[in-house]
């Protein structure tokens, strides 16, 4: 099933959501992926990434309580659910595997 | 920083857009993520530009999964619940028989002008529609100018030589029917039966370009012969009683001894059709007829009396086909002296309505008044729907509670407005039952405001007519009740049901007002217009000409000898006088000539009339200087004219001293005549004209009118012993007599069928705004009654209460007389008189009588009412609330 391969995105904005830990919101994980990765990020791409994510079961999501900023409407919280944290992990398995296979000289050769 | 930062919002617009489309699910992160870039933007990028940013946002999140799924249910539902909205809605209109009738009745006189409008409209649309090449039919019109007169009136006229040159020698253009009008004549059989007929005569391409498919005969052939004559069906019955007729021979009274072949038999031209006719000649025919036909007839120059229209290949580009016309009128102009002819294309679809073209060979609609007419009635429709609209939010009180309760049941907005709107459709539903039986009602009035109407339309009912009507219904009852429907759907059902919602909670008082000022504001202006026009159409009937057209009656000649229906008509003891003349003046004709003084080079176009010794004194003309005709037997020998007062300047004559005229010789048309008297000047062609340059000149046997004088008790008795007169000299044709004051009246029909359409448009406005009105009025008395019973108690008197209680509707009437006058007196002085010449000034008598007569009938249901509320027993009142 499409549903358990991550795309290289995907993987990122997954990745994201665990580092900010409780403070995975939509606008968050933009400026995280921005400073992180170095590139610019469209917050529209993000939230059909997110829209995604939540339909593979990867992430779950939760309103958060209405503040002053952002006009009073309320934050959406995400966190990585189990499934999603195994696909994380099964995705830096398959890397680690490549990764060993090359020798360390065929790398220096690059 | 950060209180002015508060104050500034992302367009509302896009964040209502965001709303509308957004799934409900996603939609406040969404909205709180577009926020928070956008107070960040804000901060680095200015307002104007976080305002765009955010725009584009918005529009960019419109994706696949941000889209809210139609409510498949929800329709559903809708559909379901039909059957109960029209219950309900039925014994809601059931119960408020006062709101419901006025409704009804205001709605149904107000479309009933619709339906006349919706009828005329398609039966205009309906015109020329048989042709098969419809789309690709178009007729030449032309431009005339002569010398440096110019101006920009196309003629629908065209000169056979374009039509020539056009079909043969121009690549573009498919086939070219050319006709020439005049072919009306008295036809003959072997059998020496005479009936008149009308027609044209047309070439052989006729029939290709046009679909009138014929009954016997070849369509490609019946109209290449000289001397073929093709009659409609009815027009075969009239001659022979039969349409096997093919072959025949008939003989036309131009020229009796010429026997013309019957080639042709064709379906009755249909009546939907811009031209009408009862027989075609061939146009080869004038070839060999007409004397001057090269020289003359084919110049380029003579754009009077032909049609020209073209049928073009399919997909034709017409800017360069016009081009091309262009270039050849440009090559042919030289070929006439002093004249310049520009052609244009008119498609045939804007032939029945559209601007009007002199020389039209069928009645032509005019655009603009169509136009007017429909804006005109779409303002009272309007007014209509604005009873029902107010009527509606006065009564919210009444059915707030059933909106609060269908809410808590479970009604979402969309059902409410559904409700109300399905109550306002069937409220226009009844309304379109009665209002066409308005429609048959009014129709013969209508089609008889105006001649061209009559011969135009039929106002028959046809199975899309229907539907329109239906159609027509349901947008109206959907315009009355979209603000209503709108109103109660928004109401919160917690408000209502807790009973914390007076009728004074409403913010829309004030638009109610705003309507009530409009529907007043419209009927005064409808009827202070209907009053200026109709003393401007009263000043030009009556206009002092300059000569005197009382008891005149003019009898149009028709090509017979005058001096037989003279001695006819002299036998009559009514008869006080007969004069002959060329035309009539005063009625919108004009004809033209040159007239030359000492220098030869310099000529001017006067306007004459030719008239015998007779006239000047009948028609109470006035001569400032020497003496009127003398009898002349043959008119080819006229050496005299009579010239008016403005003539004069031009032979270098003082205005003061008009003797000096006489004896003096001009030149008319190239002919020596000398000057022998000075008449006063008056208006020739119209009222509206100037005063023209206008030359008398002799008529003997050659008269087209006899003006004869007349006095009589009995009027219809005389003019029917100048109609047996009449048949003596001519058994053939039937008479033309009609007074002279007649035939003016005639000249301003036009004004007077738009005065009645406006008039008629005033009192239903009137109509309607006095029901509106009427229920508002009661409905705040019946709202205030415990008032009123407590201030009586208390000891105020009628009068004190029907102050009260009209104060404020006063306030509203007088606010729109102050718009309604001035308007129409502004909108008058400019833009209507300010194009009509010597019309009557407007008076304020007049727009102070219209305001009195819509202020009284507007007071009197005001006071009516209010005193019954008043005279009402305030112990019945108290004891039952």
């Amino acid at each position: 099933m499409k549903g358990t391969n991550l795309g290289e995105f995907e993987e990122l904005v997954l990745l994201t959501i665990a580092a900010l830990l409780n403070d995975a919101y939509s606008v968050a994980i933009c400026d995280e992926l921005e400073k992180t990765s170095g590139r610019a990020v469209k917050l529209g791409v993000v939230h059909s990434v997110l829209n995604r994510l939540e339909e593979k079961g990867l992430v779950k999501s939760k309103l958060g309580d209405a503040t002053a900023t952002r006009g009073g409407k309320r934050k959406r919280f995400y966190s990585v659910t189990s499934a999603g944290k195994a696909s994380l992990l099964k995705a830096k398995e398959v890397r680690d595997q490549l990764w060993n296979r090359i020798p360390e000289f065929a790398l220096k050769a690059i | 920083m950060k209180e002015s930062e508060k104050g500034i919002h992302p367009p509302r617009w896009a964040e209502r857009f965001l709303c509308w489309y957004c799934k409900p699910e996603l939609l406040e992160d969404l909205q709180g993520d577009l926020n928070e870039y956008f107070e960040r933007n804000i901060k680095s990028k200015g307002v104007r530009k976080a305002k765009l940013i955010y725009i584009v946002d918005v529009i960019k999140f419109l994706r696949i999964y941000t889209l809210r799924k139609p409510k498949f249910i929800d329709l559903l539902i809708q559909w379901i619940m039909i059957g109960s909205y029209i219950k309900t809605s039925g014994r809601s209109i059931v119960r408020n028989k006062l709101f419901s009738t006025i409704n009804i009745i205001g709605l149904a006189i107000s479309m009933s002008v619709g339906l006349l409008l919706i009828g005329l409209i398609s039966d205009i649309r309906s015109y020329d529609q048989f042709h098969q090449n419809k789309e690709r039919i178009y007729r030449v019109t032309s431009n005339y100018q002569y010398l440096d007169h110019a101006d920009d009136t196309y003629f629908a006229s065209t000169s056979p030589r374009a039509g020539q040159l056009l079909s043969e020698s121009f690549t573009g253009v498919e086939d070219a029917a050319v006709m020439y009008s005049g072919a009306d004549d008295d036809i003959k059989t072997t059998d020496d039966k005479i009936i008149p007929l009308k027609g044209f005569w047309a070439n052989a391409s006729f029939f290709n370009v046009f679909t009138f498919p014929l009954m016997e005969g070849h369509a490609a052939t019946a109209l290449k012969e000289p001397f073929s004559l093709v009659l409609t069906r009815e027009a075969a019955k009239k001659l022979y009683g039969t349409t096997d007729v093919i072959g025949k021979t008939v003989t036309l009274k131009e020229h009796d001894d010429q026997p013309y072949k019957i080639t042709g038999v064709m379906e009755d031209v249909p009546v939907f059709s811009h031209l009408q006719f009862e027989m075609l000649i061939s146009f080869s025919t004038r070839a060999i007829t007409q004397k001057e036909y090269e020289k003359e007839e084919m110049s380029w120059g003579n754009i009077w009396q032909g049609y020209v229209y073209l049928l073009l290949p399919e997909n034709t580009d017409l800017t360069t086909l016009q081009a091309n016309i262009d270039a050849m009128c440009l090559r042919e102009n030289p070929t006439v002296e002093n004249t310049k002819i520009k052609l244009r294309l008119q498609p045939l679809a804007d032939i029945a309505m559209g601007k009007r073209l002199n020389n039209s060979p069928g009645e032509t609609l005019d655009e603009n008044v169509v136009w007017v007419v429909l804006a005109l009635t779409f303002i009272v429709i309007l007014s209509a729907c604005f009873n029902y609209t107010n009527l509606s939010i006065a009564r919210a009180l009444k059915r707030a509670k059933e909106v609060g309760v269908r809410k808590v049941i479970g009604a979402s907005r969309g059902y409410v407005i559904s409700q109300f709107l399905t109550e306002s459709v069937m409220i226009s539903l009844f309304a379109l039952v009665l209002s066409f039986g308005l429609f048959l009602v009014l129709r013969p009035y209508f089609l008889s405001v105006n001649p061209s109407l009559e011969t135009m339309i039929r106002l028959d009912l046809s199975f899309k007519m229907t539907v329109f009507f239906v159609l027509f219904a349901v947008t109206v009852g959907v315009l009355a009740g979209i603000f209503p429907a709108l109103f109660f759907s928004q109401l919160q059902a917690i408000r209502v049901l807790k009973g914390s919602f007076t009728s004074g909670t409403f913010k829309n008082v004030n638009m109610r007002k705003v309507l009530i000022v409009f529907q007043f504001t419209v009927s005064l202006a409808f009827i202070a217009a209907s009053i200026i026009s109709y003393r401007q159409y009263v000043h030009f009937v009556n206009f002092d000409l300059g000569f005197n057209t009382e008891n005149v009656v003019n009898v149009y000649l028709q090509g017979n000898k005058a001096d037989l229906l003279i001695k006819e008509l002299q036998e009559m003891p009514e008869t006080q006088g007969i004069a002959k003349s060329r035309m009539i003046s005063g009625i919108g004709n004009y004809y033209g000539s040159r007239l030359k003084y000492k220098n030869p080079q310099d000529s001017i176009h006067i306007q004459f009339n030719a008239v015998d010794e007779n006239y000047i004194p009948l028609m109470g003309h006035r001569l400032i200087a020497g003496r009127n005709f003398k009898k002349i037997t043959y008119e080819e020998n006229e050496n005299e004219v009579i010239i008016t007062e403005s003539v004069l300047p031009y032979l270098n004559i003082d205005t003061q001293s008009p003797e000096k005229a006489l004896g003096e010789t001009v030149k008319l048309n190239g002919k020596e005549m000398e000057v022998i008297g000075v008449l006063k000047n008056y208006y020739y062609g119209s009222a509206q004209d100037d005063y023209k340059k206008i030359v008398f000149r002799y008529i003997g046997e050659k008269a087209s009118y006899l003006n004869v004088k007349m006095s009589s008790t009995d009027w219809p008795a005389t003019l029917n012993k100048i109609d047996r007169a009449w048949k003596k000299v001519d058994p053939i044709h039937p008479s033309r007599v009609t007074f002279y004051s007649e035939q003016i009246k005639e000249r301003f029909r036009d004004m007077l069928s738009m005065l009645k359409i406006i008039g008629f448009l005033a009192i239903l406005s009137i109509c309607i705004a006095a029901m509106g009105l009427l229920g508002m009025v009661i409905f705040t008395t019946e709202t205030r009654m415990r008032e009123i019973s407590i201030r009586k108690v208390m000891g105020a008197n009628n009068s004190q209460l029907i102050f009260l209680l009209g104060k404020n509707f006063m306030l509203l009437l007088t606010i729109a007389i102050f718009i309604a006058i001035p308007g129409t007196y502004y909108f008058f002085h400019t833009v209507v008189l300010v194009s009509m010449r010597n019309h009557a000034p407007i008076s304020l008598v007049d727009l102070l009588l219209g305001v009195g007569s819509v202020m009284g009938f507007a007071l009197f249901l005001i006071g009516m009412q209010t005193l019954k509320a008043a005279r009402s027993n305030p112990a019945e009142v108290l004891k039952t609330e």
